[in-house]
C-alpha cells in the first residue's frame, strides 16, 4: 500500500510583478545579483514574493510546501555563490539549458552560512499545519557546479561541499522532507575514483536531519554504476525523471539493483507549459508503480522532474494544482 | 552538397576599384538610437498619447538612418539593423499562428525572456518581413540581405505543446521560413540569411538542422544567397557534416574566441562560401585596420578570396552605436586593402598564417 505525496523540487519562478520590481531594484547585470547582504527594499519585495508562492502551494493543497527559492538567482549554485569565501566568476550554461550561472569559486574553507536557514525560518512562520520540505542542491552536483580554488582535490572538495551542507542542514528549522537535488549524477556522471565516494557524501547531509531524505535526479536516466553506488546512500528514497529521462533505463536500474523503500516520481514536466490533467499524472503514478515488479512502497512523492523556475508564472500555479489534485483522494496503489 | 555559390558577383559594386572581391556584410542587429527606445516606452505607456502608428514612424525614421550608416561605413550589402525586431524568437512567434505567449521567463538574473509556447498547428498567415524588406531597399542603393530566425532555433526556444518533437515543430517552421522566402524573392530579394543560434548549444541536431534547410531552400532560385549563421559553438561537432548543408554560405563568428578554431574548417575541404567574423561585438574596443587584415587573413586558410566574406562575429547591437559603426568602417577598409594586395600578388595564399594570441 503506497501513501502518494504531492510535492515539487522547489526553485519557482518569480511572480511576474517580482520580476520586474526586482530588476528594478537590482538591475541586470552580473555584479547586480544576489550577494545575501542585500538592503531592506529587497529583502522586503522578496518576502512578499515569498509568501505568494506558499500560499499558492498551501491553496492548491500540496502535500509538502517549499520556501520557492526566489532568491537563488544562481539556480542550485546559489548555497556557494552567497557563501563569503567564494568568488563569483564569469556567467557559466546551467546544464544544457538556455539559462546561466555565476561561477561559484572557491577560495578558502567553506565554513557555515546560514543563508537557506534563513530563508526555511521565514517559510515556517508562514505555515500552520502544513509540512515545509527544505531543498538544497546535493553534494555531488554543487560541487560539479562550482570551481575548487582552495580544496585541490576533487574528492576532497566533495568532503568538504558535504559537510559544508551538513552544517546548514544541522541549522533548519524543524522540516518533513528535504530534497537533495542531484542532476549532475545524470548530466556529468562521477568518474571512477569519486562514483563510490558520491553515497557517503549524501549520506552525511542526510545524517544531518531527522526528516525523510529524498535524493532527487532528473534529465535522463542515472548510468547503472553510478545507480547502483547512489543505493548505498542514507536516505529514504531515490527520485527519477519519467519525462525527459530513459525510462527503459530507469526501470532497469530499479528493477534490478532495487531502489529505497520510498520513491520519487518525476511525472509532470517542469520544462513545458502543457499543464498535465491530473488523470493523466494519476496514471503516469500507476503505470510506474506497476513497471517496478520487485518492490512496494511505503510512500510514492509525485513531483515535476525539474525545478519549475524554466515555466512562466501562470503554468507553473497550474501545475501545482495539477499535482494536487493526482493525489488528492489518497489514492492506493497496489504494485 | 552546398549550393552553387556563384551569386555572390551581383553583389559587386560597380565602381569596385579591386579585381579581388571579398563581399562585405554585417550579420543583422544594431544598437538602436536612444530616442528609438524611448519612442516604444513611450508606445506602451497607455497615459501617453504616442500611438503605434507614431511608433511605427519612429521605426521607419530608425530604419532609414541605420541603413544609411550601414552604407556610410562602405558595406557592400546593408541591413535595417533590426530595428522593428526587440527579440529574436519573439518577432517571429507574434507573427505565426499556432503560438501563444504565457509570460516571462527567466535567462539569468534578472534577464527574461517572453518564451512563446506552440499549442498548436503553425501556420503562414501575412508575411512577416516583406513589409520591412520593401522598405529598407527603397531607401537603399545597395542590396540588403534579410535575416531570418531559423526554424530550428525557433523551434529550441520555444515551449513545444502540439508537435510529437521538437524535430517536427522545426521541420513544420521550416516549410513557412520557405514560404516567406517565396515571398520575400518575389519582393526583390537575392540575399537571405538563416540564424541558427540554438544548433551552437544542441550540436548533435546538425542532422535536425540540414533537414530544416533542405525544406527552406526547396525551389529557391540559385542566384539567391543562402547564409547560415551560427555563433559560439564547438564547431569539431558539426564540421564536416555542414558541407553537406544546402547553403551558399556559412557565417560564423571566430574573432572572439582568436581563431582557435579556424583549422576545425581546414580539414576536409571546406564547401559553401566562408563568412568570417573578423570583428569582436563582445569588446568595445575597436580593433585597428591591420589587426582586421590578420583576421581576415586567418579567412584565407579556410577558403580562397572568391569563397571568402567578412563580417563582424555576431550582431552589433551590443555595442555602443559608434564603436559599431567604427568596426565596420575599419572591417570595410581591412577588405579593401587585403583584395589590393592580392591584386598585386603581395599575399602568398600559400603560406601559413599565424594563430592569433
Amino acid at each position: 500500500m503506497t501513501e502518494l505525496v504531492s510535492t515539487t523540487p522547489g526553485l519557482y519562478p518569480l511572480p511576474d510583478w517580482a520580476k520586474q520590481e526586482l530588476s528594478d531594484l537590482k538591475g541586470h547585470q552580473k555584479h547586480d545579483l544576489i550577494s545575501g547582504n542585500e538592503g531592506a527594499d529587497i529583502v522586503g519585495a522578496y518576502d512578499r514574493a515569498r509568501e505568494e508562492v506558499v500560499s499558492e502551494q498551501t491553496d492548491a493543497g500540496l502535500d509538502r510546501v517549499v520556501e520557492g527559492q526566489l532568491r537563488w538567482d544562481d539556480m542550485l549554485a546559489h548555497p556557494l555563490t552567497v557563501h563569503e569565501n567564494v568568488e563569483t566568476g564569469g556567467i557559466v550554461r546551467y546544464y544544457d539549458n538556455n539559462n546561466f550561472y555565476r561561477d561559484p569559486q572557491v577560495r578558502g574553507e567553506l565554513t557555515f552560512s546560514g543563508d537557506v536557514a534563513a530563508e526555511l525560518d521565514a517559510t515556517a512562520d508562514l505555515l500552520g499545519d502544513e509540512s515545509l520540505q527544505a531543498v538544497l542542491p546535493g553534494p555531488y552536483s554543487l560541487s560539479d557546479l562550482a570551481t575548487d580554488e582552495h580544496y585541490g582535490d576533487e574528492a576532497d572538495f566533495l568532503d568538504a561541499v558535504s559537510e559544508f551542507l551538513a552544517g546548514e542542514v544541522d541549522a533548519f528549522p524543524d522540516h518533513e522532507t528535504l530534497f537533495l537535488l542531484e542532476p549532475s549524477l545524470v548530466f556529468s556522471p562521477p568518474g571512477e575514483d569519486v562514483d563510490e565516494r558520491v553515497p557517503e557524501a549524501i549520506s552525511a547531509v542526510s545524517d544531518a536531519t531527522d526528516a525523510d531524505v529524498v535524493v532527487h535526479t532528473y534529465w535522463g536516466a542515472l548510468d547503472e554504476k553510478v545507480y547502483a553506488h547512489l543505493m548505498d546512500a542514507d536516505v529514504d528514497a531515490i527520485g527519477f525523471d519519467f519525462v525527459a529521462g530513459d525510462r527503459d533505463q530507469t526501470l532497469y536500474n530499479v528493477n534490478e539493483y532495487g531502489t529505497k523503500d520510498d520513491i520519487a516520481l518525476g511525472l509532470v514536466d517542469g520544462q513545458n507549459t502543457l499543464v498535465e490533467d491530473p488523470e493523466t499524472v494519476r496514471e503516469r503514478v500507476e503505470w510506474t508503480l506497476d513497471n517496478v515488479q520487485s518492490q512496494t512502497f511505503d510512500t510514492a512523492y509525485v513531483t515535476s522532474n525539474t525545478e519549475l523556475f524554466y515555466l512562466p508564472e501562470n503554468r507553473a500555479t497550474e501545475k501545482l494544482a495539477a499535482l494536487a489534485a493526482a493525489t488528492e483522494d489518497e489514492l492506493e496503489v497496489e504494485a | 552538397m552546398s549550393r552553387d555559390a556563384e551569386n555572390r558577383e551581383q553583389f559587386r559594386p560597380e565602381n569596385h576599384d579591386n579585381e579581388h572581391f571579398l563581399l562585405t556584410t554585417v550579420v543583422g542587429s544594431y544598437p538602436k538610437p536612444k530616442w528609438l527606445n524611448r519612442a516604444n516606452d513611450l508606445a506602451e505607456d497607455p497615459d501617453s498619447k504616442f500611438t503605434q502608428e507614431h511608433l511605427h514612424e519612429a521605426h521607419d525614421d530608425a530604419c532609414r538612418v541605420i541603413t544609411n550608416e550601414h552604407e556610410r561605413s562602405g558595406l557592400d550589402t546593408v541591413v535595417d539593423g533590426e530595428m522593428r525586431r526587440e527579440e529574436m524568437v519573439e518577432y517571429f512567434a507574434h507573427r505565426i499562428p499556432g503560438y501563444e505567449f504565457n509570460g516571462p521567463v527567466k535567462v539569468w538574473g534578472h534577464n527574461y525572456f517572453d518564451k512563446p509556447s506552440v499549442v498548436g498547428e503553425v501556420e503562414y498567415d501575412e508575411p512577416w518581413l516583406v513589409d520591412e524588406f520593401e522598405f529598407t531597399s527603397d531607401v537603399a542603393s545597395k542590396p540588403v540581405k534579410v535575416p531570418i530566425t531559423g526554424p530550428y532555433t525557433l523551434a529550441s526556444w520555444s515551449f513545444n505543446e502540439h508537435y510529437d518533437s521538437e524535430a517536427d515543430l522545426a521541420y513544420a517552421l521550416a516549410d513557412l521560413v520557405n514560404e516567406e522566402i517565396e515571398q520575400l524573392v518575389e519582393a526583390g530579394a537575392t540575399y537571405i540569411q538563416i540564424d541558427e543560434p540554438a544548433l551552437a548549444t544542441t550540436p548533435d541536431d546538425h542532422a535536425i538542422v540540414g533537414e530544416c534547410l533542405e525544406r527552406i531552400v526547396a525551389g529557391v532560385p540559385d542566384e539567391v544567397r543562402i547564409g547560415l549563421h551560427v555563433c559560439y559553438g564547438d564547431y569539431s561537432r558539426i564540421y564536416p557534416e555542414l558541407n553537406d548543408y544546402p547553403i551558399d554560405e556559412f557565417d560564423v563568428e571566430l574573432c572572439n574566441g582568436g581563431y582557435e578554431q579556424i583549422d576545425v574548417f581546414t580539414d576536409p575541404e571546406f564547401e559553401p562560401d566562408l563568412a568570417l567574423g573578423v570583428v569582436d561585438v563582445h569588446t568595445a574596443e575597436v580593433e585597428t585596420v591591420e589587426e582586421i587584415k590578420e583576421n581576415i587573413k586567418q579567412g584565407l586558410k579556410v577558403v580562397p578570396p572568391e569563397k571568402l566574406t567578412v563580417s563582424p562575429d555576431c550582431g552589433v547591437k551590443l555595442l555602443p552605436r559608434e564603436v559599431a559603426y567604427q568596426k565596420m568602417e575599419n572591417m570595410v577598409k581591412a577588405a579593401r586593402e587585403v583584395e589590393a594586395e592580392l591584386d598585386a600578388g603581395e599575399i602568398d595564399l600559400d603560406a601559413p598564417v599565424p594563430q592569433a594570441d
